[in-house]
């Protein structure tokens, strides 16, 4: 029994979604555009996470040593400095190594190779490079270093500590980080509760115009579950139709945006993320549709029955 | 089988409906009422589908307060009433037959069933061939007599029958009447409001009249007096 009114309540809905295809097509368009900027929103999420990423991998604190700093104290410094919580590694850079680096740099400018090879020795200092598992912690570390060096602990070895030089790029940096995820994400929020509503609201529109024919249902005995069922059907229909079309068009859409996004935030390449997270996004999307879909037309229709 | 206990409507105190009704309506019976326009009777069925609750009063159905069904239990009530309206209120995006199998699947009846009686009654109403049609493509007498079958096809104990043929021209009227007719003969209650004077002296059947909200006559075999 409950098998058979399963079947007929779901041939009623699609039968209704297809001879009101005006009315679904509206609807399609609408939940689409909802949809889209879920979609959006995903995307947005994806090139931010992914822009901070890089940004914060860019930023670190090169601890300077002496020229004559024995590499014992750098190494037993680095394992120091290693077991801090807030560091994610610390990369040594020796001295040879240091010069390689610098000549490498520079080996266009012949003043510099000149000026090297008349020196005759490695005028660098080797190199600790440490980086933190978040940019508010570089403070933290840099005080811890800061009071080795005037405890006299370290002293001897550290030349200098450029984490000084960077504070006002990095704390400002932090900031604009901080301040993007918060406004990006706050944006983002509204935007898709303001195309929910309005996908809500085409949708008791569109059951508006049923509102004579739910009272017959009433008046000829269907119970309340049979009358709604329908309707959750066609919403159903209508999200999952609509996350179809948005995945369609989506695809062509970020193979364009693609070559774009990435030249512009240097970044990922939306398309590449499309097709990588291809199974994700489809079921955020058909969910969120279809939960649209039918939650928007339950809450209509129960406004209905009440005959 | 139906009791109307001194039942009363007042939506304001200059708008009174209904007051002190008081009848009782015998299984099988074919009862007319007639009064003019804003006398009552649309207010009277209203009340009697639990479309409504009196002011005052109650509304028995074999023995049970209709009023004091829960709106969710209602459609079962509804499913032992048929009813056939003015304004025929067919589905509009259902065809002649699928509008008289939605009052069966409502009703939780089986394929079977279903794909065996919608062609009795829509042989009874003489539009078997018209069956695939929708509502858009049938006539007034026809849609009436679409809204009759899907009254009848659950076996109903009682139809009513709102000013089914406010609608249509005499030759309609006069069918959808002998439609009523032969469906009280196989036993079931038939109400029927209408304003019609023919129909109703044609019939000789009891008549209540209402004037002003106030039943002013009940008679066996009556006329149409006011």
């Amino acid at each position: 029994m409950i098998l058979t009114k399963i079947k007929r309540v779901t041939k009623s809905g699609l039968l209704n979604f297809w001879r009101d295809r005006w009315i679904s097509l509206a609807t399609i368009l609408i939940v689409i555009i909802t949809l889209f900027s879920i979609g959006g929103l995903i995307f947005a999420r994806a090139i931010l996470i992914s822009t901070l990423d890089e940004i914060q991998d860019k930023v670190d604190i090169s601890v300077y040593f002496k020229m004559d700093a024995g590499e014992e104290d750098i190494l037993a410094l680095k394992d120091y400095v290693n077991t801090l919580n807030e560091v994610k590694n610390v990369e040594y850079i020796t001295r040879d190594k240091a010069l390689e680096m610098f000549e490498d740099r520079h080996q266009n400018n012949d003043l510099i190779v000149q000026s090297l090879e008349e020196i005759g020795e490695n005028p660098l200092g080797a190199i600790l490079n440490v980086k933190a598992k978040e940019t508010s912690q570089y403070e933290g570390i840099a005080k811890f270093l800061d009071d080795g060096v005037e405890s006299g602990k370290f002293a001897d070895i550290i030349d200098k500590i450029n984490y000084h030089q960077n504070k006002l790029v990095i704390d400002r940096l932090s900031k604009i980080l901080d301040s993007a995820r918060k406004i990006g994400f706050g944006i983002s929020i509204i935007l898709v509760i303001v195309s929910i509503i309005i996908t809500f609201n085409t949708i008791r529109m569109a059951i508006y115009t049923n509102k004579e024919e739910i009272g017959v249902m009433r008046l000829v005995g269907a119970s309340n579950r049979f009358i709604s069922g329908p309707f959750v059907i066609e919403g159903v229909a209508c999200g999952l139709l609509s996350s179809l079309i948005t995945m369609g068009i989506l695809y062509p859409l970020t193979n364009w945006l693609g070559p774009l996004t990435q030249g512009f935030f240097g970044s990922v390449n939306i398309s590449d993320y499309y097709s990588a997270n291809f199974l994700q996004i489809f079921l955020i999307l058909s969910v969120s549709g279809i939960i649209l879909g039918s939650f928007s037309s339950l809450i209509a229709v129960r406004r209905y029955l009440k005959v | 089988m139906i009791y109307f206990d001194k039942v009363s409507k007042v939506y304001s105190p200059t708008s009174v409906a209904l007051e002190d009704i008081d009848f009782e309506i015998k299984p099988k019976e074919f009862i007319s009422i007639v009064g003019q326009s804003g006398a009552g009777k649309s207010t009277l069925l209203r009340l009697l589908m639990a479309e409504e609750k009196p002011s005052e009063g109650k509304v028995y159905f074999d023995s049970q307060d209709i009023h004091l069904i829960s709106k969710n239990d209602l459609y079962k009530m509804r499913r032992r009433v048929g009813t056939v309206f003015q304004d025929f209120r067919l589905l509009p995006n259902k065809t002649a037959y699928e509008n008289i199998a939605f009052a069966m699947e409502a009703a939780g009846k089986t394929e079977e069933e279903i794909a065996y009686d919608v062609p009795q009654v829509l042989d009874l109403v003489n539009l078997s061939d018209k069956q695939w049609h929708f509502p858009n493509e049938l006539s007034g007498g026809e849609i009436q007599r679409i809204g009759i079958a899907r009254a009848i096809v659950n076996k109903p104990d009682i139809v009513i029958a709102d000013e089914p043929t406010g609608n249509l021209d005499p030759l309609n009227t006069w069918e959808i009447i002998q439609i009523l007719k032969k469906i009280n003969e196989l036993g079931t209650t038939v109400i029927l409001t209408t304003h019609n004077k023919g129909v109703i002296d044609s019939l000789g059947k009891r008549v209540i009249t209402l004037e002003k909200g106030r039943i002013v006559r009940d008679d066996r075999h009556g006329r149409y007096i006011i």
